[in-house]
């Protein structure tokens, strides 16, 4: 049971990177992102390109760094597939979302567009690479060390979690202590007003879906460096990031921190008693159960 | 290829169009008139495809049951299958409703996705329900002694015709009775709608329900179409996307524009399988995926410069006035 | 001098119009109170003039300049600054960040401007750090105030500024935007408690049905037993 906690955690953190970033944009332009699943899987598929293709093309090393699964190039790739990632969204907003916002469509026309945005990134991923699984490196062998209190975790995990909170670090400095930051908080707060004091939201839009981005790319890397890769592997997680930021309350990053783990953990823990495919079925059913019993989250006001 | 084989091409293809024709018409009830977001179709599309299956099938017995598992078999006639999908996917909507309805437009959208999931997954691993992945075959056909098996789909393709016809125009009325009126003004602005003192949420719970069981029927005629069905066909690709797609081409708030949009988008399906066709050997086996692309870049370009489809919302009137 | 007109204002938010040929003129450093009846058209009035309106017909007019239909984060640029009514602060931020935001599109050093603001409001300077949501109805009025004074604004557009606090918070509210005012900010104010409004103010519009009933200074219209007995309640 520890173990299964331990690695719960460790994928409830990888839902929390996505769980951020989704919280963010439905906090601040109000818009639920049903692509935001397919940007994990597009930040894995870009490291993977990076990594296997490209990297050794220039000539970085790639000797694996003493028990963990990677070197150099992931070290390297793992920011620039971020960035990419990033821009993809950018891009999304500026060539689609954008000009449903300006016609003033429903929150549904929006949320359908992304729906078809979330099928576009990820056909585009099964036109290029089909649909077989893949790794960042085939055949590698990673066991498992074995830690005190009886605790199992792989190096690659206790990486994955530190990676994690450094990244929510970071943001958490970036939104309470940055010019830019605290206007994304108070548009969050009061779009209205942040216009009406001169704050120029498009900007603010922009920096969001950077950032939503990035984070969700980081959540599919640490993923396919953990398990694997797949095409439809950003889109598993799509209920599960859902069930998390409704948990901790929409707008909330904190929130959708405690919610990814949370999601993680029980996900985990229900592997002992329910076949693992039905993992996706849990997330599902806490989620049913939060809109039953507090749809507005841990955090919501009432 | 001579005549006689090209027509009975047209015929399957004009039957698989007009299934879908019926779930974009149930799908125009939720979505076009009410403005439900329904994004779990396929969740429906299997039940009721699995119900109407399991209703019209004998349960194995002897030697037959090591090979299929199912949890009832009641072996009635092709009527009872239609009308249990119809009700066991009413009754699953009526479910579905209560805790969502309540919440916002996104909220449902993410639970029916949900739902959709879940029970492809039950399927997918409960044999003792259907079979698990094997899935049910065998599955009889309405009036299948009639004719020779070579000309049987165009029975099949009367019998859609007509259902289709009967659904069409029972959701008219429906349309344009006070309910439908009542369905449009929720559609428009839930809060005015709301203070003139009716009861949004039953409404709309009627909704669902409703476009859930005409649904159910579209699934049900899936099944006794192809005869077999197993989890993997219930996909969201399949069972969801392409009627969304179907529904916003042709035009939301407009039953024409539902059956429209089913059999124009079915086409541009098949003729781009048709074009895939003469792709290079290696890009064959991506197809399937340069298809999907294309057609979800459709619904991109209709969500942006046309999102009333083709028809547009049709101008209703009261029934009293016309 | 004229700082701000608005001539023949015609405006609304869907096909029916509000305002109909609305006229009002404000010199600087003077304080103009528009009162009315409810639905007046009083707060369409200075959304227009900031610009989240379009007026269908009239224009608006800022030291000789048009700036009609200009949009909001235009028209702040120019000088001037809009409080509304409600929704007027950023909950989640402290005070401090409120602050902050108003002075957002400020390039310069604002240190000393921050200052000026929590001089006027020396209670907002004690709880600088603390969050706006947990704050009080009138200390909240103070930071959405202060929040659209961070950028010297020539003219303030004040929404209803004593809307919802208790009489003893709205005597001192009035106090605080009379101060405002002898800094030399013009001010347009639209106010439920027309008596207080009329007392401050330089001069005074009446607004009914969205047209321009009457205006006067401040003290005529005071004095005016037919306003007395209309609007003023008696």
């Amino acid at each position: 049971m520890a173990e299964l906690i331990i690695y719960g955690i460790v994928l409830g953190s990888i839902i929390s990177l996505g769980a951020i970033g989704l919280s963010l944009v439905y906090g601040i332009i109000r818009f639920a992102n049903f692509a935001h699943g397919d940007f994990l899987t597009a930040g894995a598929y870009i490291a993977l390109f990076l990594v296997t293709g490209v990297f050794s093309w220039i000539g970085i090393p790639d000797n694996t760094f003493g028990a963990l699964s990677f070197g150099w190039q992931m070290v390297i790739a793992f920011p620039v597939s971020m960035a990419v990632v990033g821009c993809v969204a950018i891009a999304l907003d500026r060539i689609l979302y954008r000009k449903l916002r300006q016609k003033r469509s429903g929150a549904v026309m929006l949320a359908m567009s992304s729906l078809g945005a979330a099928f576009i990134i990820r056909m585009i991923i099964l036109i290029i690479w089909g649909a077989d699984s893949l790794f960042y490196r085939p055949g590698l062998m990673r066991p498992a060390l074995e830690l005190p209190l009886g605790i199992k975790i792989r190096p690659d995990q206790i990486l994955i979690l530190l990676i994690v909170f450094f990244l929510v670090g970071l943001l958490h400095l970036f939104l309470q202590n940055t010019k830019m930051g605290k206007a994304m908080r108070a548009t969050a707060d009061n779009m209205e007003l942040a216009l009406i004091s001169g704050i120029n939201t498009e900007r603010i839009i922009i920096w969001t879906w950077g950032i939503g981005g990035a984070l969700a790319a980081a959540g599919g890397i640490l993923y396919g460096i953990d398990v694997q890769l797949h095409p439809y592997m950003g889109w598993n997680f799509l209920i599960p990031l859902f069930a998390a930021t409704i948990l901790g309350t929409i707008g909330n990053i904190y929130g959708a921190l405690i919610g990814g783990l949370t999601i993680g953990i029980a996900q985990q823990v229900s592997t002992a008693f329910l076949l693992p495919t039905y993992k996706l079925a849990v997330a599902f059913i806490i989620m049913i159960l939060i809109l039953l019993i507090r749809p507005k989250g841990i955090f919501g006001k009432d | 290829m001579e005549i006689g084989g090209i027509i009975a091409y047209l015929v399957s293809l004009a039957i698989m169009a007009g299934i879908y024709a019926v779930f974009c018409l149930g799908l125009n009830i939720q979505w076009g008139y009410t403005g439900l977001f329904n994004i779990g179709i396929a969740g429906f599309f299997c039940i009721g495809a699995y119900v109407s299956a399991l209703i019209t099938t004998p349960k194995p017995t002897g030697m037959y049951a090591h090979y299929v598992q199912q949890i009832f078999g009641l072996n009635l006639p092709f009527i009872f299958g239609l009308l249990g999908a119809a009700i066991a996917c009413g009754i699953i909507a009526f479910l579905i409703g209560i805790p969502t309805l309540k919440l916002g437009e996104d909220y449902l959208a993410i639970a029916t996705l949900g739902i959709a999931e879940t029970f492809r997954l039950i399927f997918n691993n409960e044999h003792w329900l259907a079979n698990g992945p094997r899935g049910l075959m065998g599955l009889p056909q309405p009036f299948q002694g009639l004719v020779d098996p070579k000309h049987y789909n165009y029975i099949y393709l009367i019998i859609i015709v007509i259902i289709m016809v009967v659904i069409y125009l029972s959701i008219e009325r429906a349309i344009r009775s006070p309910w439908g009126r009542v369905l449009r003004a929720v559609r428009e602005d839930e809060v005015s709608a709301g203070m003139s003192g009716k009861d949004i949420f039953r409404f709309k719970m009627q909704s669902l329900v409703f476009g859930a069981m005409v649904m159910g029927i579209g699934g049900a005629l899936y099944a006794h179409y192809t005869k077999a069905i197993s989890p993997d066909v219930f996909t969201p690709l399949y069972g969801t996307f392409i009627i969304w797609v179907m529904l916003m081409a042709g035009g939301s708030g407009n039953n024409k524009g539902a059956i429209l949009g089913a059999y124009a988008v079915w086409g541009i399906w098949i003729g781009a399988k048709f074009m895939t066709d003469f792709l290079p050997y290696t890009l064959k086996a991506r197809a399937p995926y340069i298809r999907f692309l294309l057609v979800m870049i459709l619904l991109e370009i209709i969500l942006i410069y046309r999102p009333q489809g083709l028809l547009g919302e049709e101008k209703k009137v009261s029934k009293l006035i016309e | 001098m004229i700082i701000l007109k608005t001539e023949d204002i015609t405006v609304g938010y869907t096909e029916v119009d509000i305002l109909h040929d609305v006229h009002i003129k404000v010199r600087s450093g003077e304080i103009v109170s528009v009162i009315g009846p409810n639905g007046a058209g009083k707060s369409t009035l200075l959304k227009t003039i900031f610009g989240i309106l379009k007026p269908r017909h009239g224009n608006v007019t800022f030291k000789d300049e048009d700036i009609t239909g200009l949009k909001p984060d235009r028209v702040v640029r120019k000088g001037i600054s809009y409080v509304p009514q409600v929704d007027n602060v950023f909950p989640s931020l402290t005070i401090q960040e409120n602050m902050e935001m108003g002075a957002f599109i400020r390039r310069d050093d604002y240190s000393q401007r921050l200052d000026e603001v929590y001089d006027l409001f020396p209670v907002l300077r004690e709880r600088k750090k603390q969050k706006v949501g947990q704050l009080s109805g009138g200390q909240r009025q103070m930071v959405a105030m202060g929040r659209a004074l961070m950028l010297d604004p020539q003219v303030l557009l004040l929404d209803e500024p004593s809307a919802g606090l208790a009489p003893v918070l709205v005597s001192m509210i009035f106090e605080k935007i009379k101060e405002i005012n002898a800094t030399g900010v013009a001010m347009i104010i639209v106010e439920q408690n027309a008596r207080e409004a009329l007392k401050m103010a330089h001069h005074g519009y009446v607004l009914a049905m969205g047209r321009n009933v009457l205006n006067d200074k401040g003290e005529a219209l005071l004095a005016n037993e037919e306003v007395g007995r209309l609007y003023l309640g008696g």
